[in-house]
């Protein structure tokens, strides 16, 4: 009888700590740790304190919120704001597609920034830059969103073309952006609907975006061209690949951004002209593909040599295995890798303010230099920087450990 | 009917569009005739842009005068001096920063590290707190929040604040009180280096001896004896105060002696090395974490005391997994310390950049910094390496 009842308490599984026990086990565990606990929480304490009482008190976000636009868009005519519009709405329509088709933390994204615009939508304050069509526009996000949603999860529209979708919307956006000058090959109406904004004027989260993006996107194929060429077997291509690849690892960003950006103009015809916003992209992409091109070998290396020979038993050609057999296994292997690779390239688009790009901290830098009353606040704008920055890597970083759960591969830190 | 097929397919000829060894040459040739293509487009522009600006592409500016300021040189620099001694002032407070930061950033990384690994469910949480804000903000946001805003702050001179050391921090930088060699402390100087290396040799050489004969040569208590008894010569040889506490104290409108550090450097190094301690900190935790748990057990169960189990067993182990990812974090640091550029502490960078403004040498001046950059690169991972192929598995 005795014997039966210790086996039954023995199967029941381990009862979760109650709070009482998990505060003994947590924090009053040992003596050198109750003498912690008991240290650290009135420092704590003090600290949040101070920081809400500093956050909702005695901080003035006058400088961070009289310019909502300026960090949003930069110079960019006020006027021609609609294209902005047209973009963002372009960008939360694949959005809800993908979140219909895929789920996940994608449901969390779409719905958080859809609410988010709502919310500032009916903020009940007084703005210059809140009137009516922005209020409209702001609301329409979600709805855009949720008809994303639909399309994604209603309709057999292919996942193919989804995902090209992501791809052609910051391209399209691009052209919508810098518009059409007057000129003979383009049809009068278009450069009058559309006409040319330079570049000089495009600023805020605006220009972040599209380096992070841009260089992300034109990155990633270099960077998978650079890892064959060092494997290559034609002992040039793959010295040059080498050269490349380690030099740029060698030196600063901010070595690279100065070489396009005052350097690179030398080495082309004279009468070449490149925009500096392309040059810093370039810079930028460069940069990125180099560190790419390290971490897609690491994949490569690590696809088994058994792989690429039973792909040819097969018959399938050199190509055909390096696409269908190889990359696949590869890039898996390394996704989280090449995913912090882009939360750096999103953190380092930042470099452009040295070589006088306005991109969110480059306006943020500005708004306080241009009025004495902004200097003293200057706190709170770079607070304001830091958490922007903050949400947008720790959303990237919270992406790449779901999509590592979901392959079920690991960083190996 | 096997045989026959195969002897068809020996006879039958490849089209050379298909024939794998034609098709190397021939790509071969292909990317080179592509590449070099380029490249010489690229110098021939280069030369034409040259010749219509009057570009000079020797280096011979070098040695012309700068005619810039730089602020708090490390070694000494006036703006008479020429472009060459400028530049190496840009050099030695890379080295500086980079120098310092590494060490900082390891000890505040290992620190936090092993908070994170804490059974204090608080201090494992703030740790936790640290290396996400520092990981997921970028760093040039960071340099700003600690020079414009922390340093921006500070109170001016007359109202320094104090802290113990003494240290003061006001508008003008830290001071710190620092010992400084008094007229005798060379002796104490060369005394303790000579003990230094002398316990080196006697503790290698003991070590060795011991696993020659197979018996305890009491290495670590001899070579130790005999690195004190060193000190304590050069204590008593240089008259018994071989430093002297150089205190910083408030004169006329300024602070006298002590280690001054310009809020430049102070906000750079504290903005460099706190961002790298987050990322080392995660290398740390993760080697740690590795070192097989069986292992701990194994040590514990032959007899090890905790010390010999932590020096013996847990460190060796983890250190192999640590070091490689530690070196590209310690060449980041490295790579990041051109950021000062932003906030106006003259290191290669900066340098370089003034003297491009000045001397107009776009190429030669870059051709400098890259080739700086990339010595310093190599030379980091060069000595790592080597480091880090002693302690990796020798694979019998």
């Amino acid at each position: 009888m005795v014997n039966m009842t210790i086996e039954q308490d023995m199967i029941r599984p381990p009862q979760p700590p109650g709070p009482i026990k998990w505060i003994k086990e947590n924090l009053f565990s040992s003596i050198l740790n109750t003498v912690l606990t008991i240290l650290l929480i009135p420092v704590i304490s003090y600290l949040l304190y101070g920081v809400f009482r500093w956050m909702f008190f005695a901080a003035d976000w006058t400088a961070v919120t009289q310019f909502p636009l300026l960090y949003a868009v930069g110079q960019y005519p006020r006027d021609q704001l609609w294209r902005v519009g047209i973009i963002l709405s372009g960008l939360f329509l694949f959005l809800g597609m993908s979140w219909g088709r895929w789920r996940g933390l994608l449901k969390t994204i779409s719905i958080t920034a859809g609410l988010i615009q709502l919310i500032i939508a009916l903020l009940p304050v007084q703005h210059p830059a809140l009137d009516m069509s922005m209020r409209l526009f702001l609301g329409s996000g979600l709805l855009v969103i949720l008809l994303g949603y639909l399309i994604g999860s209603r309709t057999p529209i292919k996942n193919t073309y989804i995902i090209i979708g992501w791809f052609i919307v910051p391209i399209f956006g691009i052209v919508l952006l810098a518009g059409f000058e007057v000129s003979k090959y383009i049809p009068i109406w278009i450069s009058d609907l559309i006409p040319s904004v330079s570049t000089t004027l495009w600023g805020g989260l605006l220009i972040t975006f599209l380096l992070a993006a841009g260089g992300i996107l034109l990155s990633f194929p270099l960077g998978i061209a650079l890892a064959f060429g060092r494997r290559s077997s034609l002992p040039f291509v793959s010295a040059f690949s080498t050269v490349f690849i380690e030099t740029i690892r060698g030196v600063p960003l901010v070595t690279i951004l100065f070489m396009f950006s005052f350097v690179m103009a030398l080495f082309l015809p004279v009468e070449s002209r490149i925009d500096r916003l392309v040059r810093a992209l370039m810079a930028v992409t460069v940069f990125s593909a180099a560190y790419s091109a390290e971490n897609v070998r690491g994949g490569l290396q690590s696809v088994p040599l058994g792989q690429i020979e039973a792909a040819e038993a097969l018959g399938m050609g050199n190509l055909k295995t390096t696409i269908f057999i190889v990359l696949p296994q590869a890039l898996r292997a390394v996704l989280p890798a090449i995913v912090g690779q882009f939360i750096s390239l999103f953190k380092d688009t930042t470099l452009v303010v040295i070589i006088g790009i306005n991109d969110f901290l480059g306006i943020g830098r500005s708004i306080i230099n241009s009025d004495p009353e902004f200097v003293q606040m200057r706190t709170e704008v770079y607070i304001f920087m830091a958490i922007v920055y903050w949400i947008f890597s720790y959303l990237m970083s919270l992406a790449s450990r779901r999509i590592e759960e979901t392959l079920g591969v690991s960083s190996n830190l | 009917m096997v045989e026959n097929q195969t002897e068809k397919s020996s006879q039958t000829i490849i089209p050379f569009y298909r024939d794998e060894r034609i098709l190397k040459i021939f790509a071969q040739v292909i990317s080179t005739v592509i590449i070099i293509g380029i490249l010489i487009w690229a110098v021939i522009n280069f030369f034409k842009a040259a010749d219509a600006r009057n570009m000079n592409l020797t280096f011979g500016f070098l040695k012309e005068a700068a005619g810039f300021p730089i602020s708090n040189p490390p070694i000494d620099y006036e703006p008479g001096m020429s472009y060459g001694r400028a530049f190496q002032v840009g050099l030695v407070n890379t080295l500086l920063i980079s120098g310092t930061g590494i060490v900082a950033a390891t000890i505040i990384g290992t620190l936090v590290a092993l908070a994170r690994l804490s059974s204090n469910w608080l201090l494992s949480r703030i740790a936790f707190v640290f290396i996400e804000f520092h990981r997921n903000i970028p760093l040039l946001v960071l340099l700003f929040i600690w020079y414009f805003v922390v340093f921006g702050f500070v109170p001016p001179v007359k109202e320094s604040l104090q802290w113990p050391g003494p240290i003061f921090i006001n508008k003008r930088g830290v001071y710190l009180t620092w010992p400084r060699l008094t007229e005798t402390g060379n002796i104490f100087v060369i005394l303790a280096v000579i003990g230094l290396l002398v316990s080196i040799a006697v503790f290698t050489i003991l070590r060795n001896r011991r696993k020659i004969i197979g018996k305890d040569t009491f290495y670590i208590p001899i070579s130790l004896g005999l690195l004190i008894v060193f000190f304590i010569g050069g204590w008593l040889f240089s008259g018994g105060t071989p430093f002297q506490m150089d205190i910083p104290s408030l004169e006329g409108f300024n602070f006298q002696g002590g280690l001054r550090l310009t809020p430049e450097f102070a906000g750079m190094f504290l903005s460099l090395s706190l961002y790298t301690a987050a990322f080392i900190a995660e290398v740390v935790r993760g080697g740690i974490q590795a070192v097989d748990k069986g292992q701990i057990e194994a040590a514990r169960a032959i007899g090890l005391s905790p010390l010999q189990v932590l020096s013996l067993v847990i460190i060796p182990q983890a250190l192999r997994i640590i070091i490689p990812p530690m070196i590209s974090q310690y060449l980041n640091l490295t790579k990041n310390s051109s950021l000062a550029l932003a906030i106006g502490f003259q290191e290669v960078f900066a340098v370089g950049k003034i003297t491009i403004n000045q001397a107009g040498r776009a190429i030669p001046v870059f051709a400098l910094i890259m080739v700086t950059y990339l010595s310093l690169s190599l030379l980091t991972s060069f000595i790592l390496n080597i480091y880090n192929r002693r302690i990796q598995f020798v694979l019998r």
